[in-house]
């Protein structure tokens, strides 16, 4: 339960979103979206978000889309996370998202609630950071389509008032031979010392990473030393840990040394995998 | 008198087939709503942060952890505790297993259970570990928890 009373509103357009949006800040509210809550409750509860007003985006329709037209696929960014899963219309996407909480917390969070979370991991954004997806956003402005490689430094950088309507993703990259490795110290479920998506496409592997910094990421400088074939695969993995960006958590999870560990045994197994040897 | 800073506002929620009609917060959870307001004490509050599945309620057949639902979210919707269900089969697969010590948590699993009876009658191993990862039980009856569906489905591990 949030101590603060808020107001929430629950609009069924885009329009009507940014509408109460715009109405609550000329009102000096602090109006925030909304998605599945799971971020904005749990860290409500412990007064580390703040705010007075909430504007649920479930109810708007192209939130919930989840198709295929003629280029792209179209993931809205309201889909709770297992409505993926059981659609499974992006195998890589499916493995990534089944990694997230548990199963019954991923009926509630959404995948725009992942990827525009406080939390480090947001593991969900993965698949789109190597597929080169776009990201569909709403704001002032209209609609705008950005590349999401772009946009996505850390966080989503959205201006105040935006919010992210869909992901795009070229059908081409659909079907891609992919890994998504979630490792953890022990257990089944909870947070991860590293995640790992990787899709190869054509001839060269694209990697991205959650657990390992505080934010995830794409790393083109440590894709060029990962697809160096001129160099045995030890020294290539050794020259891409040298790229991997700062600070490297260090923390209950797993110090920053065996993080990397972990990082070096993982790009291994992954790319042994991808380049069939 | 002083002025009541609380906004409330009106809501009907269907619960376990009932309407009921309730003055909530827009603040206010699923799971305080339930037990603060209607009563239903059923579900119960462990770790408040959407980890520990205690409070596991079924909305519209799907199973949601009800300390991060706002109440507000399930209006026209429809809500089942373990108040609503009676005499299922998987409540006396429990009780018939000795699945649980303290029960405290036995709400929460009943409830995952439950909902993933009704998505897939006959779960393979993997689906049963990777729904129930989601309750945790402090008294570790996980073994018994596992034979408890197990008879459900009837079949064996």
């Amino acid at each position: 339960m949030l101590a603060a009373n808020i107001e929430y509103y629950k609009p069924a357009t885009i329009q009507a979103a940014l509408e109460q949006f715009y109405l609550l800040k000329n009102k000096r509210k602090r109006p925030i979206y909304y998605g599945g809550g799971t971020e904005v409750l749990t860290l409500g509860r412990l007064n580390l978000i703040e705010t007075d007003a909430v504007i649920d985006l479930k109810g708007i329709r192209e939130c919930q889309s989840f198709e295929f037209d003629q280029e792209y696929l179209i993931t809205g960014a309201a889909l709770p996370l297992t409505y993926i899963e059981e659609k499974n219309l992006f195998p890589l996407l499916t493995s990534s998202s089944m990694g997230i909480a548990d199963h019954t917390a991923r009926n509630k969070i959404t995948i725009g609630g992942n990827i525009c979370g406080q939390i480090f991991y947001r593991e969900a954004v993965l698949p789109f950071l190597i597929c080169e997806s776009k990201a569909v956003i709403a704001g002032e402005n209209g609609i705008q389509i950005f590349a999401l490689n772009e946009i996505f430094n850390e966080t989503l950088q959205l201006e105040e008032g935006q919010f992210l309507l869909q992901l795009l993703t070229e059908k081409r990259y659909i079907h891609l031979p992919f890994v998504s490795i979630k490792k953890r110290q022990q257990w089944d479920t909870g947070y991860p010392l590293l995640t790992v998506a990787a899709v190869k496409v054509e001839d060269q592997i694209r990697f991205a990473f959650s657990g390992l910094c505080p934010f995830p990421f794409r790393s083109r400088k440590m894709e060029d030393e990962l697809n160096n074939l001129q160099l045995p695969l030890k020294e290539r993995i050794s020259r891409a840990l040298l790229q991997v960006p700062s600070p490297i958590l260090d923390d209950i999870e797993g110090s920053k040394d065996y993080r990397l560990f972990v990082l070096r045994n993982t790009l291994n197994e992954i790319i042994l995998d991808l380049e069939g040897k | 008198m002083a002025q009541s800073l609380v906004k409330k506002i009106g809501v009907s929620l269907e619960i376990n087939g009932e309407q009921r009609q309730v003055e909530i917060r827009p603040a206010d959870t699923l799971l305080y709503v339930l037990r603060n307001y209607l009563g239903l004490t059923g579900a119960k509050p462990g770790c408040l942060n959407g980890d520990c599945g205690a409070c596991s309620v079924i909305v519209n057949e799907k199973v949601y952890k009800s300390c991060i639902m706002l109440a507000v979210e399930a209006v026209e919707s429809k809500v089942t505790s373990i108040e609503g269900l009676s005499d299922s089969p998987i409540q006396k697969a429990f009780v018939e297993h000795f699945a649980f010590q303290c029960g405290y948590c036995t709400p929460g699993f009943i409830m995952n259970t439950h909902a993933m009876l009704l998505h897939e009658p006959h779960p393979t191993y993997e689906t049963i570990k990777e729904w129930l990862s989601s309750n945790i039980c402090r008294c570790t009856s996980y073994q018994e928890i596992e034979d408890a569906v197990f008879s459900v489905i009837g079949r064996d591990k």
